[in-house]
């Protein structure tokens, strides 16, 4: 279903794969005067795994919020490409922090954007069963969140979001709260769900790391207003391994290479910060 | 000058009892204690009988008035009235709130009235529930239900307004519609917080029905209360005092459970 902010356009012939999944034209959004995402323009290709890192406060989040239908831009253009006849969701979201319901089970969690589109109970039920399977939580399917840790309930949210099965995959800083191992791990399993299908996933994080090693291409952000500042191609192969990748000497050059860039971000982000006295 | 270092850690204690046990015992021991010193004392002639019957008194009359079936048919009235209150009074409480919760509108009309409305001690609202209801059912029925709205609603509004805003961005993300954004979000999220609001509403409605009752009743245990202070009947008063106790107990007893079985996700 089309959403008032995103505006979808139908495909009919088979130049499909040639057509971005994702044309960002223009894009501006400003909270009264503060200007949060400054003509942003990108193409984003069909089974792309597409980073963006930046300071805080960058517009980053807005971004994806907007590509998320929840949030309106000022001005600009979003197209996401739907193969015609298609049901399923334009996009899913997986939030930064606890996101998933505490009134619901894993089961029903993760059901839960299958229910909302009305998908037969038999189908729910194959979905749901393979991703709960996929994200090591068959065992939980009946625990509610306050029964789990903080890294088993992300799992659920990345459940929910892969089992809706949506045109592109939105990531919004999935692993900012979790310690550094339970990350390493669902980052590892992120890749592994992703594989399966290469589905196009924006994904947000302030982690260079992260960035390098999960994505096919990295885009940095300037500091407010955010603007595109540079972008980097990740080109590592796949599948990959990220203990192996994180000893490997492209993956040291292009962290170095990136930094560098955000570095004067960052600190243009701290001096804003320090000038305005507010806290984003 | 020498200096006497130990080098074994000193003996532990010994309990024979986990402090829980211990707590568990004492709370038992305190009342039958103050049971047993208000018994001796009224058999000693320390205390006046006249204010305070002993209470082995106050039991034989409990029992008697189980037998002749007086005590249960006043305390089945209070019941009936306290549960058509918390009806009437608590599910249009619920709906309301929620809307006040989910509509902003709605929640600038009505906020004003509600703030206004609440501080008036709902004691106070009797005579003018007496003259319009007269002094049938109707009226102790709606100082229940008047007692029970206010935390409701209030609590209801409160609830749905305190729901974390990501749930929220979550339901539109997921393509929730109206009706499921309100039977898979705001109405389970609100849960905890009405609940709660139905707990203190009862608590209210039953002190509202015990004062409604004295005034214009000819039965419930409010009723049996007042008529005991009319005739002198000090014992029968303690036995009223007994059972809207005791229902005040089972009622919490009950609804504690009924949180547990209805919002399982609770953290204890």
């Amino acid at each position: 279903m089309p959403t008032a902010a995103v505006n979808l356009r139908p495909v009919a012939s088979a130049s499909a794969s040639a057509r971005p999944a994702i044309r960002i034209r223009d894009l501006v959004k400003s909270f009264g005067s503060l200007v949060a995402v400054d003509h942003v323009s990108l193409d984003i290709a069909p089974g792309e795994f597409f980073m963006i890192v930046g300071p805080s406060g960058c517009g980053k989040t807005t971004l994806l919020r907007i590509l998320a239908g929840l949030e309106t831009a000022t001005s600009g253009a979003i197209e996401i490409d739907v193969p015609a006849g298609s049901n399923r969701p334009d996009n899913s979201m997986v939030f930064q922090g606890d996101s998933i319901f505490p009134w619901m089970t894993v089961w029903q969690n993760a059901a839960y954007g299958l229910r909302m589109r009305k998908v037969a109970h038999k189908t729910i039920k194959d979905v749901v069963g393979h991703y709960l399977d996929r994200t090591g939580l068959t065992r939980f399917a009946d625990y509610y969140p306050h029964q789990l840790s903080g890294g088993m309930r992300q799992r659920v949210a990345i459940a929910r979001a892969f089992a809706n099965d949506p045109q592109i995959l939105l990531m919004d800083e999935p692993f900012s709260a979790l310690d550094a191992q339970n990350k390493l791990l669902l980052q590892e399993e992120l890749l592994h769900i992703w594989e399966e299908h290469k589905k196009t996933v924006v994904f947000i994080t302030h982690s260079v790391d992260e960035a390098v090693l999960l994505g096919d291409r990295v885009m940095v952000m300037t500091a407010q207003p955010g603007r595109i500042k540079q972008f980097v191609p990740v080109g590592l192969a796949r599948p990959r391994n990220i203990m192996e990748l994180q000893g490997a000497p492209e993956y040291g050059e292009l962290v170095q290479r990136i930094w560098a860039n955000l570095r004067d971000e960052v600190q243009r982000a701290r001096e804003l910060e320090d000038k305005i006295g507010v806290k984003k | 000058m020498t200096v006497e270092a130990t080098v074994t850690a000193p003996p532990r204690k010994h309990r024979l009892l986990s402090l829980r046990g211990r707590d568990r015992i004492l709370s038992v021991v305190s009342p039958i204690g103050l049971l047993l010193v208000w018994e001796g004392a009224a058999r000693v002639g320390f205390i006046d009988t006249r204010f305070f019957p002993a209470p082995s008194a106050i039991l034989s009359l409990l029992i008697e008035m189980l037998k002749s079936g007086e005590l249960l048919t006043h305390t089945a009235v209070s019941l009936r009235r306290l549960f058509w209150g918390s009806v009437i009074g608590g599910v249009p409480a619920l709906v309301i709130g929620i809307v006040m919760g989910l509509n902003r509108t709605i929640r600038a009309l009505l906020d004003p009235i509600i703030a206004a409305t609440y501080p008036i001690p709902k004691s106070s609202i009797l005579p003018l529930a007496l003259l319009i209801f007269g002094l049938g059912e109707s009226s102790k029925i709606f100082m229940v239900a008047i007692g029970v709205f206010f935390p409701v609603a209030i609590n209801a509004t409160t609830g749905v307004l305190e729901i974390n805003k990501i749930y929220l961005d979550v339901g539109r993300n997921y393509k929730a519609d109206r009706w499921s954004m309100f039977w898979t979000i705001a109405l389970p999220g609100a849960l905890p917080v009405i609940m709660t609001g139905f707990k203190l509403g009862i608590g209210i409605g039953l002190i509202l029905i015990a004062i409604a009752e004295m005034i214009g009743a000819k039965s419930g245990l409010g009723y049996l209360i007042w008529s005991a202070w009319e005739t002198f009947a000090v014992e029968q008063m303690y036995v009223g005092l007994f059972m809207i106790a005791l229902i005040g107990f089972v009622l919490t007893v009950a609804l504690n459970e009924l949180e547990r079985f209805i919002i399982p996700w609770k953290v204890n």
